[in-house]
């Protein structure tokens, strides 16, 4: 490289731009691949854009704590979009009164199951105890995972994995067993989807199940998360820990 | 203007939910406590603000956009996610699969005997 060249490489790299656009692009090449490959799971916008990022940042060495001073004016949106959750919720607030016993039992049973089972199977599997507590709020939408795994005792950006993980992974598998169970309302459908899949399940639902799936994928993603926030920290302390 | 009334919105109840959280030492994120704040504020006022509607419709729309920056953090953990690799990768499907079905065949258990004792009353 000329001195140039370099001198502004070096100006562009200590700046937060070149990472909050590289952030940008790389999710726009995922909504595009996404599309291209008509909404399969694993090449969600999310899952790509990562991927393209983490093999950007190694490829020229530039830490996580460097890329962060740049993306975190996007990370901040986080807390106000978390928030926003009150609209779907409160858009809904008829139906959710008229079923409230339904909706209110299926969202705590649904959170049991998939904590314990998440712990269970962790457990039986010789996971550490920091392990189980990042795994535990996987279920939740990001920022409030976050907040949980902080809570307990696990590792708050490794929880964000999880909860990507557990997004892609069950968006796919929740229509497929839909079609074995014979599901086929779709408010059963997007509160299934919103409560084990969060924001993909609901994105997912929203363009593959209809506006009902939908709009209920939104409504159970926010309660989820709302209840999960309050229940999961008495579970663990109640299961010892 | 209203736009800028829909961020002002969010971010003052995002404000008063940290600070109830840190005064009332809660033990659930601050923005989760925003979230409860803005459906009371909506369930007294009656209806949501245009703006607020604006930039709330907005900011979920791109809410996957907003995990990448945090999600990205995984490559600090690569060598604990290489060690656990297969626990990791049984515990979610197992837990996600068994979740997926007990949710949905409670959920569709419970609104069809309403349904049916609706049929039934009518």
């Amino acid at each position: 490289m000329t001195p140039a060249i370099d001198q502004l490489w070096v100006y562009l790299t200590s700046e937060p731009l070149l990472n909050l656009l590289l952030t940008f692009v790389a999710y726009m090449v995922g909504v595009t691949l996404h599309r291209f490959f008509r909404g399969f799971a694993l090449f969600h916008p999310v899952i790509v854009a990562t991927t393209l990022i983490v093999l950007t940042l190694l490829g020229t060495g530039t830490s996580y704590a460097r890329y962060f001073d740049g993306a975190q004016f996007i990370h901040f949106l986080l807390g106000p979009a978390t928030v926003a959750l009150a609209i779907p919720l409160y858009d809904h607030l008829g139906k959710v009164r008229q079923m409230l016993f339904p909706i209110m039992s299926a969202c705590v049973i649904g959170i049991l199951v998939a904590a314990v089972t998440t712990l269970g199977i962790a457990y039986a599997m010789g996971a550490s105890h920091e392990l189980l507590m990042t795994l535990a709020p996987r279920s939740v939408t990001t920022p409030i995972a976050m907040g949980v795994a902080d809570e307990l005792g696990g590792i708050p950006s490794l929880a964000v994995g999880f909860v990507m993980l557990t997004g892609a992974v069950g968006a796919t598998t929740g229509p497929l067993l839909f079609k074995l169970l014979r599901i086929d309302d779709p408010a059963v459908q997007g509160f299934t989807m919103g409560l084990s899949a969060h924001g993909f399940g609901t994105a997912q639902s929203f363009s593959t199940l209809g506006p009902v799936a939908g709009a209920f994928a939104g409504l159970s993603m926010g309660l989820t998360g709302l209840v999960t926030a309050f229940l999961l920290p008495v579970l663990v302390m109640w299961l010892g820990g | 203007m209203a736009v800028l009334i829909g961020f002002v919105g969010l971010l003052a109840c995002q404000l008063l939910g940290e600070l109830i959280v840190k005064a009332g030492h809660l033990p659930i994120p601050g923005p989760v406590a925003g979230m409860i704040v803005m459906l009371i504020a909506l369930m007294v006022r009656g209806r949501v603000p245009d703006g607020v509607r604006f930039v709330s419709e907005g900011l979920l729309k791109y809410l996957t956009l907003l995990y990448v920056p945090a999600g990205v953090g995984i490559m600090v953990y690569f060598a604990t996610l290489g060690q656990n690799l297969l626990t990791i990768a049984v515990t979610l499907v197992g837990s996600i699969v068994l979740t997926q079905i007990v949710t949905a065949l409670v959920l569709k258990a419970l609104t069809r005997k309403r349904g049916q004792n609706e049929a039934d009353c009518s």
